[in-house]
């Protein structure tokens, strides 16, 4: 089984204590130890012979993984691309309701902060959801670039930018720029099964600080599934809601509305930021997989194509040292 | 009797499509009942069930809020959550029923009403789905 060749795990163990305290260096030691070996030009070959099989080795386990990865990654993409599709009926219903009554409502000066923002745009709130784990191309660096570009544009405004993160890897690369303007963060590692509830989860926490007055305007950062090969970073503004002109210039049926059209808003508003973030993150699901399923493809092809070089070169070191053993046997022969 | 299209869609699934006769739908200001022809209408529905006729058969949904919108393309339902009484877990959700009491202690002013209102309907569609089940 090339999967676990114990050539690849072997190493110092046993004659080396890891507790060195009390204890004289042994730096000395290791280089006795090593220094033998290296002298002795013969051996040197035969261990440069074995080197290069070990490598091959590991190569090919290293293969074995990353094609491992790619057929769960596509599996799970079937799934996730499902799981996207099956939440669009709702969002895009929801959203041309929205757009129905926020058309009637939005001139009124009555119309809820949701809709008509807070009056300034100084806070800027990005709620960026990226990837809980990497090995997947650019995925996640690719959201996170478009938020700190972002971020970096609103600042040069003079505006203040506060981060909301969704997903562990978005986390660990903002932390590094921009710590201390983090308000939150979230991680959805835990969640095998994205359902609706840790978009309401993700939707109540930004609400509360809105409705604390914490931020003027939110944006949310994903990235949206094109295709297996094709993954959109995407700015989606969510607070103050933008209503899509198309909408509006359609003929709007003229619907009687039960309870009155403020209320009815009210309640669709809160409700239209959670079905938003559900579908940004089932988006970013479906992204993951495909990012994730071409990088593995990638670096299957990639470790195939060591694989045949290191083989090569592997064979062609085998046969110039068994012709020149040859050589020495037969020259050796004639000189006796 | 003529049908009519009706979609109810959750956030997670698209749970019911297809031409209906007759749809009873809880709404936050009363129930009602949406036949072909209707006039549009966009109502919020509270906690309750929800019966989608057919040619004679009733089909029980319960559904946790949401809304109703009737145009003249059909009647969409976009319902927080959508159970058919079939595939309802009665445990669970008189597990939930209890939880919201317990809940309820903690709640103040605007909050308590809020939550004892839900806790009336979510008590509501239990007791119906305990009477439907002795038939």
């Amino acid at each position: 089984m090339a999967g676990l060749v114990p050539a690849i795990h072997e190493l110092t163990r046993g004659d080396k204590c890891v507790d060195a305290r009390g204890k004289p260096g042994h730096d000395g030691r290791d280089r006795v130890a090593v220094s033998p070996k290296a002298n002795r030009r013969g051996e040197r070959r035969m261990a440069s012979l074995k080197d290069m099989r070990v490598r091959i080795a590991s190569t090919k386990a290293t293969q074995k993984i990353t094609k491992a990865m790619q057929m769960v990654a596509a599996s799970r993409l079937r799934r996730a691309q499902q799981a996207a599709e099956a939440a669009r009926p709702y969002a895009d219903k929801m959203s041309a309701v929205i757009s129905n009554i926020a058309a009637a409502a939005a001139g009124s000066p009555g119309a809820p902060a949701l809709l008509a923002g807070t009056g300034k745009a100084q806070v800027h709130l990005l709620l960026v959801c990226t990837g809980e784990r990497g090995l997947s191309g650019a995925f996640n660096s690719s959201i996170v670039r478009l938020a700190r570009d972002r971020a970096q544009a609103l600042m040069a405004q003079g505006k203040d930018v506060k981060f909301f993160c969704v997903g562990r890897k978005g986390y660990e690369q903002l932390r590094r720029l921009f710590d201390k303007q983090i308000v939150e963060h979230l991680d959805l590692r835990s969640v095998r099964q994205l359902g609706f509830v840790n978009a309401e989860d993700i939707a109540k926490k930004v609400l509360a600080r809105f409705d604390n007055g914490e931020f003027d305007v939110c944006t949310l950062f994903y990235a949206q599934f094109k295709s297996v090969i094709a993954q959109v970073p995407t700015a989606q503004q969510i607070i103050p809601l933008i209503v899509e002109d198309k909408a509006a210039n359609a003929p709007a049926t003229s619907y009687e509305y039960e309870p009155e059209e403020d209320e009815l808003l009210s309640r669709l508003l809160p409700r239209n930021i959670a079905v938003q973030i559900f579908r940004a993150l089932l988006e970013n699901n479906a992204s993951f997989y495909g990012a994730q399923m071409s990088s593995m493809d990638n670096a299957t092809r990639n470790a195939g194509e060591m694989i045949r070089k290191q083989t090569q070169i592997y064979n062609r070191t085998r046969q110039a040292q068994i012709t020149k053993e040859l050589i020495e046997i037969i020259s050796g022969a004639e000189a006796v | 009797m003529a049908t009519f299209h009706f979609d109810l869609v959750s956030p997670e699934k698209l749970a019911f499509s297809g031409e209906v006769d007759q749809v009873d739908i809880p709404g936050v200001e009363g129930d009602f009942g949406v036949l072909a022809g209707h006039a549009p209408v966009v109502a919020a529905i509270r906690p309750g069930i929800l019966t989608v006729t057919t040619g004679g058969k009733h089909e029980k949904i319960i559904v946790l809020g949401g809304i109703a919108e009737v145009s003249e393309k059909g009647l969409t339902v976009l319902a927080d959550v959508a159970t058919s009484i079939a595939e309802l877990d009665r445990a669970k959700f008189a597990a939930t029923v209890a939880e919201m009491e317990e809940g309820l202690k903690e709640q103040e002013g605007d909050g308590l009403d809020q939550a004892i209102a839900k806790l009336d309907h979510f008590k509501s569609i239990q007791q119906q789905l305990n009477s439907t089940a002795l038939h």
